[in-house]
């Protein structure tokens, strides 16, 4: 029995109870790991999924759209893959099972298995709330993922690419990353299916940046058309530390991302950029909030959507300002490209300020192609979809640009034309 | 090479006509000169010729090397060999100048069924067009037409078509915010382009590019239609007289 909704159990809830009660003798982690667990389900079957009365998830109805949950396949078959920027460190989970042979020069690194195992990881297996659905699900499923452990002044030439690939079933990962102060470190974090049958993944990243570190963090969800993804992102950031999280979605059919910030060190600065390349009959959510808790902090936010199809997005971004964070700066924009009448975008905003001297400020556009641009195009020789998919390419490329990296943009927008040449 | 029949062709979205019963043709291997005071649909007519959806062709036709182009889209028309020098260049934020010459060169070739070029090879075509044109490399590492001075578009523009080279160029207004020594190598770009296999269609209102590019046909053009055909002089006749007289001849 549901008791949030006084309805009966649906087939996904179902299945993730009973999936519960079949993995438990398998899942790493007993003490604490389990007491915690055993919350976090408990939690799960009395709120159920969450549904669109729950404001957190008021767009995305998460009970009514997971019609199924896959169970456990431990025999489904992937293999680890080449990395997306040539010369990184790959650290590999497949189906679910972190390779225990990864390892990175200068950071202390260990799989989430082990810290499952020995007890450590208890703490983190907890929900940020009680709409916090993700954290639960994950915290009472997580089996595997890594521990990577930053010591202060490393500066990594390469990036790290955690690569989880997936074919079936259900994998559930967690990436604690912790950055010592003045680190300068670029972390690839990449989700991709081996195969078409459907997956069920959750993953939860928590990012803490000490004083001083400049880390950019890129999430790449490349799923498959049929494989649920729903990601959590928390980060913390101290004193003037610097984030770049770059988060995008090309991929999947039901997709949550949650990106939550505490921006707590002064003169720390969180910059996110998002891009949503949806297709298809898809739904996909990219929900964000940060907290500027002490003065001085700034953070921008620009998401990206392009929408073909019957794909549905939703933004939902959600900035505060604790009553002391005087001349904190935060912007937020979210433009939409859209391709066909029957897809859709959602974005809601929202500002609470408890401060006066800030600026803070948010937009949101929805475009069309412009059609000068693709005439002109076309005019030089450009066949039509060609020069359509030019052009929204130009729309994201913009802010893949942004990160002047080189090897990193090239291999972004390599990703980013492979998905319009399969879509446009 | 370039046949217009009593052309009719209106804005589509309000049905405006525009272009009003026009006939021209040109030869291959002719330098035609279309002139006209502003707003006599000289700019409508190119983009006609280049197949601009904005615009609906409701009588007469035009044939491109003998056959009716009316059906064809501007990919299509651009890959037979027509090219448009735009009046006004398009920016296009986000796309790399360099890829889109290579994109269009390499679409072209596909469309016609020759191989792509290598990057070698479309490097140093570039390079050496672009060193005639006078065209600095870092104009070619920004975003396509963003951030180039009026006159920098227009020499992007010919870099564009020598490039391209195609059979029947198309030159709107491409005098139009170039001083003289621009001007000049614009012209000579032009020039270099002229072939027995080739035909040229400038649009200008002014004498001044037709002194460094020479026609060998002028026509005027007046409320979508051509209402005097003439040579070269015809041109000085109007840098002299102005149009009152002929409009005049023609009302
Ligand atoms: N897309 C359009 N929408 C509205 N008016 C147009 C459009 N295209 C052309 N016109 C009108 O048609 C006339 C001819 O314009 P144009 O071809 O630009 O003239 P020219 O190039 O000879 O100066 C002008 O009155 C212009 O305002
Ligand atoms: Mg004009």
């Amino acid at each position: 029995m549901n008791m949030q909704t006084g309805m009966k159990l649906s087939v996904a809830e179902t299945a993730l109870c009973e999936a519960y009660d079949h993995a438990l003798g398998e899942l790493p982690g007993d003490g604490a790991v389990l007491a915690a667990r055993d919350v976090l389900i408990s939690d799960f079957k009395e709120a159920g999924l969450p549904t669109r009365r729950v404001e957190a998830w008021h767009y995305t109805d998460l009970r009514a759209l997971l019609r199924a949950v896959p169970a456990f396949d431990p025999a489904a078959s992937a293999a680890r893959i080449g990395p997306l920027v040539e010369g990184s460190t790959v650290l590999s989970v497949v189906n679910g099972v972190a390779d225990a042979r990864g390892a990175v020069e200068g950071v202390t690194l260990r799989t989430f298995a082990n810290a499952l195992a020995d007890g450590t990881a208890a703490d983190g297996l907890v929900a940020r709330d009680g709409d916090d659905t993700i954290g639960r699900i994950n915290g009472a499923f997580v089996r595997d993922g890594f521990v990577l452990d930053f010591p202060a002044g490393t500066e990594l030439e390469a990036p790290v690419e955690i690569q989880t690939i997936q074919n079936a079933g259900q994998v559930h990962t967690r990436f604690p990353a912790t950055f010592g102060a003045n680190v300068k470190a670029t972390v690839i974090e990449r989700h991709v299916a081996a195969g078409d049958n459907a997956a069920f993944v959750t993953t939860i990243s928590d990012i803490s940046l000490a004083d001083g570190a400049e880390v950019t963090w890129v999430i790449f969800q490349g799923q498959g058309a049929a494989d649920t993804h729903l990601g959590q992102i928390r980060i913390t950031l101290g004193t003037d530390a610097k984030l770049r999280l770059y988060v995008i979605n090309a991929g999947g059919k039901l997709v949550r991302q949650e990106i939550h910030a505490v921006v707590a060190g002064e003169g720390s600065d969180l910059i996110l950029r998002g891009i949503n390349l949806l297709g298809g009959e898809t739904h996909t959510d990219v929900t964000f909030t940060v907290g500027h808790d002490v003065p001085n902090t700034t953070s921008t936010e620009v998401i990206r959507n392009v929408i073909f199809d019957r794909a549905r997005g939703v933004f939902q971004g959600q900035i505060r300002v604790a009553p002391d964070a005087q001349k904190t700066d935060a912007k937020m924009s979210c433009n939409t490209l859209l391709l066909s009448d029957e897809a859709d975008f959602s974005a809601k905003p929202e500002l609470e300020i408890f401060a006066d001297d800030v600026q803070c400020g948010h937009g949101a556009t929805v475009i069309d192609i412009d059609h000068t641009q693709l005439f002109y195009l076309m005019a030089r020789g450009i066949p039509e979809n060609k020069a359509r998919a030019m052009l929204v390419n130009a729309f994201v490329a913009e802010i893949v640009e942004e990160l002047e990296d080189e090897p990193l943009v090239e291999a972004l927008e390599g990703v980013i034309a492979d998905w319009l040449d399969k879509h446009a | 090479m370039l046949e217009i029949k009593n052309l009719h062709a209106r804005i589509a979205e309000d049905g405006t006509e525009i272009i009003r019963g026009l006939n021209l043709s040109v030869k291959a291997g002719e330098v035609a000169a279309i002139m006209g005071p502003n707003g006599s649909g000289k700019s409508t007519l190119s983009y006609i010729l280049s197949g601009r959806e904005d615009y609906e062709v409701t009588e007469g036709d035009i044939l491109y090397d003998g056959e009716s182009i009316l059906e064809l889209d501007p990919a299509e028309r651009a890959a037979k060999g027509i090219f448009l020098a735009f009046q006004y260049p398009v920016e296009i934020p986000g796309v790399a100048t360099m890829q889109f010459l290579k994109v269009a060169m390499n679409e072209q070739r596909k469309a016609r069924g020759e191989a792509e070029l290598t990057t070698p090879d479309f490097m140093r075509r570039v390079k050496e067009a672009a060193a005639e044109l006078k065209i600095a490399p870092e104009m070619l590492r920004r975003p396509l037409n963003v951030g180039f001075s009026g006159g920098e578009k227009k020499r992007a523009e010919i870099l564009q078509m020598s490039l391209l080279e195609p059979k029947l160029c198309i030159l709107d207004e491409t005098d139009s915010g170039l001083d003289i020594d621009a001007l000049k190598i614009v012209a000579d770009g032009v020039n270099a382009l002229r072939s027995p296999d080739r035909a040229v269609v400038v649009i200008t209102h002014y004498q001044r590019l037709l002194d460094y590019i020479v026609p060998d046909t002028v026509h005027v053009l007046y409320k979508g239609q051509v209402i005097k055909s003439g040579d070269k002089t015809l041109a000085h006749e109007l840098e002299a007289n102005g149009y009152a007289d002929i409009i005049g001849a023609a009302a």
